[in-house]
């Protein structure tokens, strides 16, 4: 065979491998369109119908507006609105702070710095179920449970695996571009805010992102803090649609779904290659 | 700029984590210690019972079988999940047509809510009517009852969370468009077939990702939750699905033993720490670092 045809076969091997595993991984999201524009009489067919008899687009609209005799009205607006406020608070919180700290890790001196990074590194390994109860009774006691203020005031404290992050990032901007910031007179804040954070946009993009879906996904922080069915955010709410009875509407909770899924993936297809290039050029590898 | 003010400066910016350490983090590990030395819950005040709590977890058959449910998941889903994520990154990682667009495609997973994920496939993998069992049944392949048969019931958990591989396959991504070219060219004048490029440049160049992600793949298999909260409630089939997490939950918010539940968390986070320690033992020979 010569180098030609073996590399012709490759391409060819390559391309069949993406699509069956592709289709793997594509069949459960498809599956979910399916299901979410199915009449109900067609979502628990076996074997199952992939393509509905009429495609029902009302499904959409119902899904908002559901309301059973078992669970009363699941306001999936008022989700969303409540999801997109702790997002949109979490998401300028973690940028900022992180951003800041990881500044103060990567380019200022100060004494116990190397130590206090070393100190934050080894915090990633403490789980998270570990924190749970003491930080329950201090926001208890705060007053603050069953406001969105547990799910959102920690993200203004930082993080410590964005900080890693972000830290490895200023590390590879030249420090004679700071410097130069500083001999036409600029403060450390305005270097930072002029110099270093421009610079760092595809970094900022990826905590910005992480913390977007690390939001919007959450759901033991909810579960834990919010009490009333007001307050719930999307990935709570969803489970709403579930009941322990049967009856569950299934197109409505998979147009639901749908609904919730959308706004990650826009995200992300805009922001991928951003994305992709920003943890190229950081510290996570 | 004097030493003495890019300290103070210094010191200026990092307060925000250095207070966010304190009232989040180091708090919380000293208070968790108290309370699980202590009977507690949110409506009285902790009372000192000494190790009781750690006496009781001893002989508590449902934190033993949380916890091997909990090891169980780890040892299936997180070697599944590396391969899975290395794989699929070194076949994205080839220059082929629309390349971006299975990059998407297999990331999307990872975009899911957990909560989705667990309401989806409570519909993938249903015994009766689910996707999976239809298209198995089409192969004449007589398919498992997965969600209700305990040993399947796991099984189904750690297939999902191979699915979603998608995040550790993008940092893998991101170290495999690192290696140097010039390494390959150089093995392939060696006469190097495409096992040995990966086994003797691939592999050891992206070996502290390697590191990075099954020391975070751990932590957080250590962790699950949501889905499983999801699909099966209770832990259900027969306490199967039941995890360590689970059982710290019901105790703190369900069952109102709060230092319980505190005692739970520490086993959990020695647990943690020893994997982790062993992790970075065993690898200190296999991990390769670029002096730079």
């Amino acid at each position: 065979m010569t180098n030609t045809q073996r590399r012709t076969l490759q391409t060819i091997l390559t391309h069949f491998v993406l699509i069956v595993l592709g289709l793997i991984f594509a069949a459960p999201f498809l599956w979910v369109i399916s299901t979410a524009v199915k009449p109900i009489g067609e979502t628990m067919t076996s074997p199952p119908k992939w393509i509905p008899s009429e495609i029902k687009l009302s499904n959409f609209p119902d899904a908002i507006t559901y309301n059973s005799k078992e669970l009363g009205y699941i306001p999936l607006l008022v989700y969303a609105r409540n999801t997109i406020v702790v997002t949109i608070l979490c998401v300028c919180g973690a940028v900022a702070s992180n951003a800041i700290v990881a500044y103060s890790f990567a380019r200022l001196k100060w004494r116990g710095r190397d130590t206090f990074f070393a100190i934050t590194l080894a915090t990633m390994m403490i789980p998270f179920p570990v924190l749970m109860v003491p930080t329950f009774s201090l926001f208890k006691a705060l007053g603050w449970v069953g406001t969105f203020r547990p799910l959102w005031v920690p993200a203004f404290f930082g993080g410590a695996f964005n900080i890693f992050l972000l830290r490895q990032f200023f590390k590879t901007i030249p420090s004679e571009l700071s410097e130069a910031a500083k001999i036409d007179g600029a403060s450390e804040i305005r270097t930072f805010t002029s110099v270093v954070v421009p610079l760092a946009r595809p970094a900022l993009t990826v905590v910005a992102i992480f913390t977007f879906m690390g939001t919007w996904n959450d759901f033991l922080g909810p579960l834990i803090y919010l009490v009333d069915q007001k307050t719930f955010t999307l990935s709570l709410g969803l489970q709403a649609y579930q009941t322990q009875h049967g009856g569950t509407p299934w197109n409505l909770l998979m147009a639901a779904t749908l609904l919730v899924i959308l706004p990650l993936v826009i995200v992300f297809f805009f922001a991928q290659k951003v994305f992709i290039q920003g943890i190229a050029t950081s510290g996570i590898k | 700029m004097n030493r003495r003010r890019e300290a103070r400066v210094g010191i200026l910016f990092a307060l925000p984590w250095i207070l966010g350490f304190g009232i989040f983090l180091l708090y919380p590990i000293l208070a968790s210690l108290y309370y699980s030395f202590t009977n507690y819950s949110i409506l009285r005040a902790p009372k000192w019972i000494g190790v009781s709590n750690y006496q009781e977890l001893v002989g508590d058959k449902v934190f033993i079988q949380s916890m091997g449910n909990t090891l169980y998941y780890l040892i299936g889903a997180v070697p599944l999940g590396s391969v899975g994520a290395i794989g699929l990154a070194m076949l994205l990682n080839t220059k082929v047509k629309g390349i971006a667009f299975y990059r998407t495609l297999f990331y999307l997973p990872s975009l899911v809510p957990m909560v989705a994920l667990g309401t989806l496939f409570m519909w993938v993998f249903n015994g009766d009517y689910g996707l999976l069992n239809s298209v198995l049944r089409e192969m004449h392949i007589s398919p498992p009852n997965w969600m209700g048969d305990p040993s399947w019931a796991k099984w189904t958990l750690i297939m999902i969370s191979t699915w979603g591989c998608g995040q550790a396959m993008v940092i893998y991504l991101a170290a495999l468009q690192d290696v140097p070219v010039s390494l390959y060219e150089a093995a392939e004048l060696d006469g190097a077939r495409l096992w040995q490029k990966t086994r003797n440049v691939t592999l050891p160049m992206i070996s502290p990702v390697i590191l990075f992600n099954v020391l975070m793949g751990m932590i957080g298999a250590l962790q699950v939750f949501a889905v499983p909260y999801v699909m099966f409630p209770g832990g259900a089939p027969a306490r199967s699905t039941y995890f360590f997490t689970s059982y710290l939950y019901d105790n703190a918010f369900q069952y109102q033993r709060m230092g319980y539940a505190s005692a739970i968390g520490w086993v959990m986070f020695v647990i943690t720490l020893t994997l982790t320690l062993i992790s970075l033992k065993v690898s200190d020979r296999h991990v390769h670092y670029e002096r730079s």
